[in-house]
């Protein structure tokens, strides 16, 4: 969808946001719009401020200003619990499987904060998997699967906005394919997503849209129809 | 055979099950240490003061408002829950953001003071407290007199011990409490009031450790200095069973109060160390306690 195809107000704004681990001033401005049931990408190099933007926006960075809006309301000043009960949720870089708990207990773990989410039914139809491993430990699972857990267990909350960051790192052709088959399903149910990926073909196949990170900044925007023609600069701000 | 090792089955009974109730306490207070410092990280030097806080509210309930002791097996530890929430929410939690340390010393200080206003209002002799007469009396086993009393401190020790151990490795509450001790961040994005967790948390370790105090009220004598007694054997047994480990306290202190019994039996001179043996032999062999994960 082109940028001037999107509707007027978006789900999520984002604008000059600031980001700091602890007195490392990581983002520097940030600003980008993610409209309704858009797949939009941040991408960028290693060290970027890709991560800490997703961490920014669901409020777990210690210190933040600027502002982010999602659905109308400002989330600078809340605490994460608070901005997850409004339905948004992430799959960190780390995919934060927890090694206490069986994959049942990961997957049922995060509270249900909103109506229409996934059933169980419905997650294990869309990872035939995870169903045959509910005993098991959470972290006894392959690399992919728990990232499908990962994915799964925020697809049963109901939030509407999901935080992705680099689901594909690390895992086989195969899995990564599944993983991107998932993010089409989820984006053709109206699921809204910002995704963080090194995988420029992978990003390329599923996103509206390109937001080009650069030392903590929103440097530029590519609509992915675009992408073609854009393929030098884009080159030239990854490094690649 | 007992009579070929020269030892009569009475003592060596005697001392089994005085063994058992010691480790009733050990695993009852090693066990809320467990709770605590796995969602805390902080090691909680209060415990026995806090202990010794739940044997006085049952006698103060008592003497002063007489409610007996079966009431007090459940406000009492509700009284010193509430009070460790407080102090939790007042003062610990100002200290997440600094190293374990100054947990430590917060609590050891809280310790000394708790510990200092109860002497200074109760004196050191100690205030008797009557066994219930439900559990007056004691059964003759044949080859030893059991009384009923300490029969009852072991069943609800145990009780108290594998129902927070269930809580905890078996029920939704307990699985959100593992994942807050793993990754609270996270926890907290999923949209968990890990704050509060933590502030419950607190309460029911110490409310475990004041469930032991009305135990032991009616044993020991309510003493401002029963809980400093107890509490540096309490953090061996912690050490050799792993710190932050649930089942793992719990079999500790069962399993080495035991051996201090047996050792009482076979080897009178070394029971007062042989637990400090066994840390230092384990510390040496295995650092992360037999039941802990190496960090």
């Amino acid at each position: 969808m082109p940028e001037a195809a999107r509707p007027g107000s978006p789900l999520l704004a984002v604008r000059d946001l600031n980001g700091w681990y602890g007195e490392s001033h990581v983002l520097h401005g940030v600003s980008f719009d993610v409209a309704e049931g858009e797949v939009v990408t941040l991408l960028g190099r290693n060290g970027a401020g890709k991560t800490t933007t997703l961490l920014a926006v669901m409020g777990m960075l210690a210190r933040r200003t600027g502002s982010v809006i999602f659905a109308g309301k400002e989330l600078i000043g809340l605490p994460a619990r608070a901005i997850a009960r409004m339905g948004i949720a992430i799959v960190p870089e780390e995919r934060g499987i927890f090694a206490s708990l069986s994959v049942e207990e990961n997957l049922m773990l995060p509270p249900v904060v909103r109506p229409g989410g996934f059933s169980r039914e419905q997650i294990f139809e869309l990872f035939p998997n995870l169903r045959e491993r509910l005993a098991s430990q959470g972290t006894k699972l392959s690399g992919g699967e728990q990232q499908m857990l990962a994915i799964a267990r925020i697809l049963r909350t109901g939030a509407r906005l999901l935080l992705l960051d680099e689901p594909t790192e690390g895992l086989a052709p195969v899995i990564v394919q599944q993983i991107g088959r998932t993010i089409e399903r989820l984006k053709g149910e109206g699921f809204t997503i910002v995704l963080v990926e090194q995988n420029f073909r992978f990003a390329a196949s599923l996103a509206d849209r390109h937001y080009v990170v650069d030392q903590g900044r929103v440097v530029d925007t590519i609509p992915n129809a675009d992408l073609e023609r854009n393929m030098g600069k884009l080159h030239a701000y990854l490094g690649v | 055979m007992f009579e070929l090792l020269g030892i009569p089955p009475q003592a060596l009974f005697g001392q089994l099950l005085l063994g058992l109730i010691n480790g009733s306490f050990y695993a009852l207070l090693s066990l809320g240490l467990a709770v605590i410092f796995g969602l805390l990280n902080i090691i909680n030097f209060a415990h026995g003061a806090l202990y010794m806080m739940g044997a006085f509210v049952a006698w103060m309930l008592l003497n002063y408002l007489g409610i007996g002791y079966w009431p007090a097996l459940i406000l009492a530890p509700l009284a010193v829950g509430i009070f460790g929430m407080v102090i939790e929410r007042l003062m610990i939690a100002r200290l997440y953001h600094l190293d374990h340390l100054y947990g430590l010393l917060l609590t050891f200080g809280l310790a000394l003071i708790i510990q200092g206003l109860f002497r200074n209002e109760y004196g050191i002799s100690g205030l008797p407290y009557q066994i219930p007469t439900q559990l007056a009396g004691g059964q003759n086993l044949g080859f030893m007199f059991l009384p009923n009393y300490r029969a009852w401190v072991v069943v609800a020790s145990l009780l108290v011990c594998f129902g927070t151990w269930f809580m905890i490795e078996k029920t939704r509450l307990g699985a959100l409490l593992r994942a807050a001790t793993e990754n609270p961040a996270l926890v907290g994005a999923f949209g968990i009031n890990v704050p509060r967790l933590i502030t419950l948390t607190y309460g029911f370790g110490v409310a475990l450790a004041a469930f032991a105090g009305v135990l032991a009220a009616p044993i020991y004598s309510v003493n401002p200095n029963m809980g400093a007694d107890l509490i540096i054997v309490v953090f061996a047994v912690v050490v050799i069973g792993g710190m932050g480990s649930i089942l793992g306290s719990i079999v500790t202190g069962f399993g080495l109060g035991l051996v201090e019994g047996l050792t009482r039996v076979f080897y009178p001179e070394g029971s007062a160390v042989v637990i400090f043996v066994i840390m230092a032999i384990v510390l040496l062999v295995k650092p992360a306690g037999l039941f802990g994960r190496a960090a």
